[in-house]
């Protein structure tokens, strides 16, 4: 075990104090795409420059409306991450890739952009190249200084559920994101569907009575788009790998979820991708698949993740070490490379839910120090963007 | 030690931190007081799936966490085994 605190019991951490104030963990030259065929320019950037990260994703082309919104969005928010240096966007036109590239520069964080428009691959790569070297050189010599615990922005999220998650790593979460918001820190979670059941526990915990109309109307859309498309969400909520967990019922997979969130009121209600603008615990609305769900997350401008899991979710992002917190004895014997943190001690009762709550927040200490997390060391850089209808 | 954990009074399930085999007489505990109970399991439960601890009349919502997860259709006795087969969602 490493000693992540002193005698007076406040944790020594050390982060990247961003241009405008907020504090990072990771220091990433991204690579962003606007769109998907500008995957293969944002790859030849990052095949030739050491230390940048590429994002490819799937979208950007002909979205429109809110979907459009959305996706811009989770572009700049990205990009505006804490954990990011610098970034270079490149996309296959210069109106919408200016338009990224002038949002992420309003957070501070520097940025270039390039259009593969008249200019073609090997000349894009060529011209974004040059501005990577000199963001990597540039980020090569930031320094972690002093930083607050209250001053992380996380954000939390189970998967894989089963019924070791409400009873063991989601109350051991719950003790870390409580005292997270105690120090005066943020915290946001989402996974509007999986609140089903349990929605009413999350509403009597909204600051205001706006709030919770604020996030009964998110909820119930979410709800209403699922039934408008003549679906439902048996045999998908819960998962084959809930059922299989022991997770019986949608109310049940959401209670033990729930168990996750602490016990402090909800201060505010977000948007997709939408980034808070205050400490305590925010609600964003999101998917509970778990990749769009930390990207939206990232994109709110988290810069660590919280993720209990019951039967083994292995998934990771790129620019947000996410920690994973399992009380599954099978899962940690079969799956141990995923795991960060052990807590089945609290299944036989040889650990106590504090000391379980311990574990998971020197274990945050650490990571936020610069401690790889299993996801990071096993390459897991899942960024999903999510959609709300189909392109045009 | 324990085969069972229970969240807590009043809930009708208890969870299996092993695997149990039918006709074994097995031991929960209730996480909000620590007081135990034993269970005669009528049924084998999988390590993370659920016993009743109660009788639950068909119809009836099932309580776990205190609070309703869904409800049985048909019914089920204290001791056995409890999940899709006899628990459904009350919400879709």
């Amino acid at each position: 075990m490493v000693a992540a605190r002193n005698g007076g019991g406040r944790a020594h951490l050390f982060g990247y104090r961003r241009p405008d104030g907020r504090v990072g963990i990771r220091n990433h030259v991204l690579i962003l795409p606007v769109d998907d065929i500008s995957n293969a320019a944002v790859e030849g950037v990052a095949a030739l420059v050491d230390g940048t990260l590429a994002l490819p994703h799937a979208y950007g082309r002909l979205q429109y409306g809110e979907d459009l919104e959305v996706h811009f969005r989770t572009l700049i928010g990205t990009g505006s991450n804490p954990n990011v240096a610098a970034v270079v966007v490149v996309g296959i036109e210069e109106v919408w890739t200016r338009r990224v590239a002038d949002g992420i520069a309003a957070s501070g964080t520097p940025v270039a952009w390039h259009a593969i428009e008249r200019h073609g691959d090997f000349e894009t790569i060529r011209r974004a190249a040059w501005s990577a070297r000199a963001f990597v050189q540039d980020a090569s010599e930031l320094r972690r200084e002093p930083v607050a615990l209250g001053e992380l922005r996380m954000s939390i999220k189970c998967g894989e559920s089963d019924t070791t998650t409400g009873l063991a790593s989601c109350p051991a979460t719950a003790v870390a994101v409580d005292r997270l918001v105690d120090e005066g820190g943020t915290v946001l979670f989402g996974e509007t569907t999986e609140l089903t059941g349990g929605e009413h526990l999350i509403a009597g915990r909204m600051a205001t009575p706006e709030l919770r109309e604020r996030f009964l109307g998110f909820y119930r859309r979410y709800v209403a788009d699922i039934e408008e498309g003549d679906a439902d969400l048996l045999g998908s909520q819960p998962t084959e790998g809930n059922i299989a967990g022991g997770l019986s019922t949608i109310e049940e997979k959401a209670l033990g979820n729930i168990e996750k969130t602490g016990t402090k009121p909800v201060v505010g209600v977000l948007d997709l991708a939408e980034a808070p603008d205050g400490p305590g615990l925010w609600f964003m609305d999101s998917s509970s698949a778990a990749a769009e769900h930390i990207t939206l997350m990232g994109a709110g401008g988290a810069v660590v993740h919280l993720f209990p899991t019951g039967q083994g979710n292995v998934i990771g992002n790129p620019i947000v070490p996410v920690i994973k917190i399992s009380g599954n004895p099978v899962t940690v014997e079969t799956m141990g490379e995923h795991i960060d943190v052990d807590v089945t001690g609290l299944l036989t009762r040889e650990l106590t839910l504090p000391a379980a709550g311990e574990r998971v927040i020197e274990l945050l200490c650490r990571t936020a120090n610069g401690r790889l997390t299993a996801a990071e060391v096993l390459r897991h850089r899942e960024f999903s963007l999510t959609r709300l209808y189909r392109s045009a | 030690m324990h085969s069972f954990l229970i969240h807590q009074q009043g809930d009708h399930v208890g969870v299996a931190v092993r695997d149990v085999d039918a006709g074994e007489r097995a031991v929960a505990v209730f996480l909000d007081d620590d007081s135990t109970v034993e269970i005669d399991v009528a049924e084998a439960v999988p390590l993370g799936h659920k016993v009743a601890v109660a009788d639950v009349d068909p119809g009836a919502p099932v309580l776990k966490y205190g609070l309703p997860i869904g409800t049985t259709p048909d019914g089920f006795r204290r001791g056995h085994y409890v999940h899709t087969h006899n628990l459904r969602s009350a919400r879709w």
